[in-house]
């Protein structure tokens, strides 16, 4: 693993966590830098650029035939981003809905980097939180120079000029022009350095149902993804990687692979032996036939049982300290009762409907990537050092991704770096190389959401009051190793504790340690990080403390919620709307939880049935949902929607086990994600608010699996403390 | 070896390893990529297209099963249940990342086919066998009863 530093200092592990924090002091000092040609699109199809175009900035660019195309700098993996961005852009320049597409942006830090992270990259549900100055910028200033054209044109002061849908249009309306009319003279006006951004009342698309830019090409099969590209001459290759981790190929028999017809060519690279032939039927069987003599003396051969137990262990020992108010231990100590329970999670694949791929054509002096990227300047610097080339020679068209839910923003670049070594050892001759991962390969391949076990325990005194909170969490860091190692301090990597260390409830002393273990199984962030298992652990556990101390679960956390006016709002809001309290037959029950991620909250509140055979159908989930300014309240619950049902099959079915450190899980068979007939009616209620826009594509996962559970416990009266539920 | 049948109401011929799946086979050698690829073994439904008429996993079908019938891909569709489910996906918002909509949208196409009206029941029974990662399950159930709706009126 690499361990240069590729994130600027100033991007913080706070900034680059909590999204929106930092955007303001670093936004516009970068961008607005756009001088070259236009560049190809490469998500959707590409049309050529009729006649001159205006180009005020390097996010907008409006042609002569009034098209108005937003340059997007973050990935569209199926997070609306595309749309949001659009949108943000459109509003301030007063564009006709129906005239604006979206490209994506080159790999270029310089103007596209996320400016939460500090490099180009999409995640921790930042796209919208971080552009969102940025791109209401953009759009005013190109508004502001249509305007001066049409002003220079018509030999009249600009403030008799008005826009309205994509039409600048001059005093009573007697004279108009279209924006693509007045390209040629904005062209050549200098870009103001300020612009007046809109009142929010104002909003025409912002807060709509603007429909997503994608919908159509994602309904008629004509949305390209990086498995659609095609290219002259293009070869596939399949990579047979070590069965454990860890190990590196001792020896290998190509023959067999060699004699399937189509295979071209059998290569060893860093990550194991690739065949590379003329279609993916021909590689995979070449793969198959090929036979490896494995070095294991390196790899990680423990199971995953043998780690829980160890982390079980671990969880009794000296830790770091994430948080530390008052005197946690002497007020449990002193406590007149005592809570106390641990929790286990497993590590997860991320599994998103397109396994992993990427198409490299390299060159002597030149790469050029295809992906569906997330983290493009990782990934340009990784697949630089890989070829032997400087980043500026790798360029990166990043194409929609078919899900990611992590697993593409990775900071070893795995699937990138696999391409381009692959297209390395074939003799960087330019031929175009479409590395393609199988689901197996996806769900052997690492880079899980790490296994944690987590061990709370709790004091209340005589009034049933919480004075004393001990959570302890025990697990891999997914930053230790990385370029990210940097934002490891004082031995507590935030990504494994965030949602317990930030806990929200007032409670008097709070003790928050964490142990963090070592394994030979790569680790990586998964849809909402850490609240993805702290969430969990701290919201089960809050509905055991509130049995115990003889109190509803919905009044108890309203009161330890005065300090959070924002979290105490969703978790009334969503329990006004479920109807909380509201008498539930037999076998049915409700359950709460609520959660800060990525500076979003949300509230759900689940409706489960339990069967007398412990069956559990989830019928209902109301979810409430308070994310600043909502951009696309359509697509914002969407977001809820499809979060909870990501977090449901997780939190049933989900797990990634070793076996003498082979991964037991192969397909969708034995890795079970939820199906249709298991996913609940969801209700969202989306909080009004002019606050800055925060992320919708992970909080919403963050709460399902605690209100799941603590309904099943409301209908049951059992509690679960193994994921997944289907374990114990 | 050359397999001919019929590929969106054209009589094609592709010259390929009569194992090859169908779905490899209408990606890489007719170039139709809206069928995809999810994990080869008929448990996710991203390579569904009809064959002749039904619902059918390209990924597991070889090549040398459809000769002589009639495959349709998303490419083909262009039946009024097709075309009312296309549109009711557009129309509810119905894609996230996109990816499994093509198996999505040719497996609630077959169900609209042969049930012009299926309850909540039939829905799941169809279209259980196609994973959406994205969990866009809501709106899918939504838009198969919207696009019932809108083939009635």
């Amino acid at each position: 693993m690499s361990t240069k530093p590729l994130v600027a200092a100033s991007s913080t592990r706070r900034a680059f966590l909590k999204g929106a924090g930092s955007a303001g002091a670093i936004a516009l000092t970068i961008g607005f830098e756009w001088g070259g040609t236009a560049r190809r699109a490469f998500a959707g199809s590409v049309t050529p650029i009729a006649g001159a175009a205006f180009v005020p900035n390097a996010f907008v660019r409006i042609d002569t035939d009034n098209r108005v195309t937003v340059i997007a700098k973050h990935v569209e993996m199926g997070q609306g981003a595309y749309t949001g961005i659009a949108t943000v852009v459109a509003e301030e320049l007063d564009a006709d809905w129906s005239q604006v597409r979206v490209e994506s942006a080159p790999a270029d830090v310089k103007r596209y980097a996320n400016l939460v992270f500090g490099m180009q990259g999409t995640g921790g549900s930042s796209a919208m939180a971080n552009s969102w100055n940025q791109l209401r910028e953009a759009g005013a200033k190109a508004r502001a120079m249509l305007l001066a054209a049409a002003a220079k044109e018509w030999k009249v002061p600009v403030t008799e000029l008005t826009v309205e849908r994509g039409t600048v249009f001059h005093a009573g309306k007697k004279r108009q022009a279209t924006f693509g009319a007045l390209v040629a003279t904005a062209a050549t006006l200098p870009v103001p350095e300020s612009a007046q951004l809109k009142d929010p009342k104002d909003f025409k698309l912002i807060g709509r149902q603007v429909p997503r830019v994608d919908a159509a090409a994602k309904s008629d099969g004509t949305a390209q993804f990086t498995i659609d590209v095609a290219l002259p001459g293009m070869l596939v290759a399949l990579l047979q990687r070590p069965p454990l981790f860890g190990a590196t190929v001792k020896s290998f028999d190509s023959a067999g692979a060699a004699a399937v017809p189509g295979v071209v060519k059998v290569v060893q690279v860093p990550g194991g032996v690739a065949v590379v032939a003329r279609s993916f039927w021909a590689a995979k069987q070449g793969r198959d036939a090929l036979k490896i003599d494995w070095d294991d003396s390196k790899a990680e051969k423990r199971s995953s049982a043998t780690l829980m137990a160890e982390y079980r262990h671990l969880a009794d020992q000296p830790a770091p300290s994430a948080r530390k108010d008052g005197d946690a231990v002497g007020a449990i100590k002193a406590a007149a009762r005592t809570v106390s329970a641990s929790y286990e999670f497993p590590y997860l694949a991320h599994a998103p409907m397109e396994p992993l791929d990427a198409v490299v054509k390299l060159n002597a002096d030149s790469c050029e990537i295809w992906a569906g990227d997330q983290f493009q300047t990782i990934d340009q610097a990784n697949a630089a050092r890989t070829a032997g080339l400087q980043p500026q020679q790798v360029s990166i068209h990043t194409l929609y991704a078919g899900g990611s839910f992590g697993r593409r923003a990775n900071v070893i670049s795995d699937y990138i770096v696999e391409a381009v070594s692959i297209a390395k050892a074939c003799g960087a001759d330019g031929t175009p190389i479409k590395l393609q991962w199988t689901r197996e390969d996806d769900i052997h391949g690492g880079l899980y959401r790490p296994m944690y076990f987590h061990k709370l325990e709790a004091g209340l005194n005589g009034k049933g009051e919480l004075t004393g909170w001990r959570h302890v969490v025990v697990g891999q860091s997914i930053m230790a190793d990385t370029a990210f190692a940097g934002m490891i301090k004082n031995g507590i990597d935030p990504t494994s504790v965030e949602g317990a260390s930030t806990i929200g409830y007032a409670i008097p002393n709070i003790d928050v340690e964490l142990s963090t273990t070592k394994t030979g199984v790569p680790v990586l962030w998964w849809r909402v990080v850490g609240s993805s298992h702290t969430i969990f652990a701290v919201e089960a556990f809050m509905d055991e403390v509130a049995h115990a101390a003889g109190q509803d679960t919905f009044a108890f956390r309203r009161k330890l919620l005065d300090g959070q006016p924002r979290m105490k709002a969703v978790l009334e809001l969503v329990a006004e709307k479920a109807g909380w309290g509201i008498p539930l037959p037999p076998g049915k029950g409700r359950g709460i939880a609520v959660a800060e991620a990525f500076n979003t909250f949300v509230g759900q509140v689940a409706e489960v049935s339990v069967d007398k055979n412990g069956q559990v159908k989830v019928d209902r989930v109301v979810c409430a949902v308070d994310c600043g300014t909502p951009i696309n309240p359509d697509i914002i619950a969407a977001q809820m929607e499809g979060g909870i049902g990501f977090g449901l099959g997780a939190i049933l079915y989900g797990e990634i086990t070793l076996k003498d450190g082979r991964v037991e899980q192969n397909n969708f068979n034995n890795y079970r994600v939820l199906r249709m007939n298991e996913m609940p009616k969801v209700e969202v209620h989306i909080v009004p608010s002019t606050a800055p826009p925060t992320g919708v594509g992970e909080p919403g996962v963050a709460p399902l699996g605690p209100a799941v559970a603590n309904a099943i416990f409301a209908a049951s009266g059992k509690r679960h403390y193994v994921m997944p539920f289907t374990k114990a | 070896m050359a397999t001919s049948f019929e590929l969106n109401g054209k009589p094609t011929t592709l010259d390929a390893d009569p194992t090859m799946p169908l779905l490899w086979a209408i990606r890489e050698l007719a170039g139709l990529t809206g069928t995809k690829f999810g994990c080869g073994m008929a448990l996710c439904g991203a390579c569904t297209v009809h064959l002749d008429g039904k619902a059918t996993r390209s990924c597991v079908m070889p090549l040398s099963a459809v000769a002589g019938r009639k495959v349709t891909t998303i490419e083909g569709l262009g039946t009024t249940p097709a075309k009312a489910v296309q549109a009711a996906w557009v129309k509810l918002q119905v894609p996230q990342c996109g990816y499994c909509q093509s198996g999505q949208i040719m497996s609630a196409t077959a169900l609209l086919e042969s049930n012009p009206a299926p309850t909540d029941d039939d829905i799941d029974s169809a279209m259980s066998g196609n994973i959406c990662r994205c969990a866009t399950y809501s709106r899918i159930r939504a838009a198969i009863h919207a696009a019932a709706d809108s083939i009635k009126a």
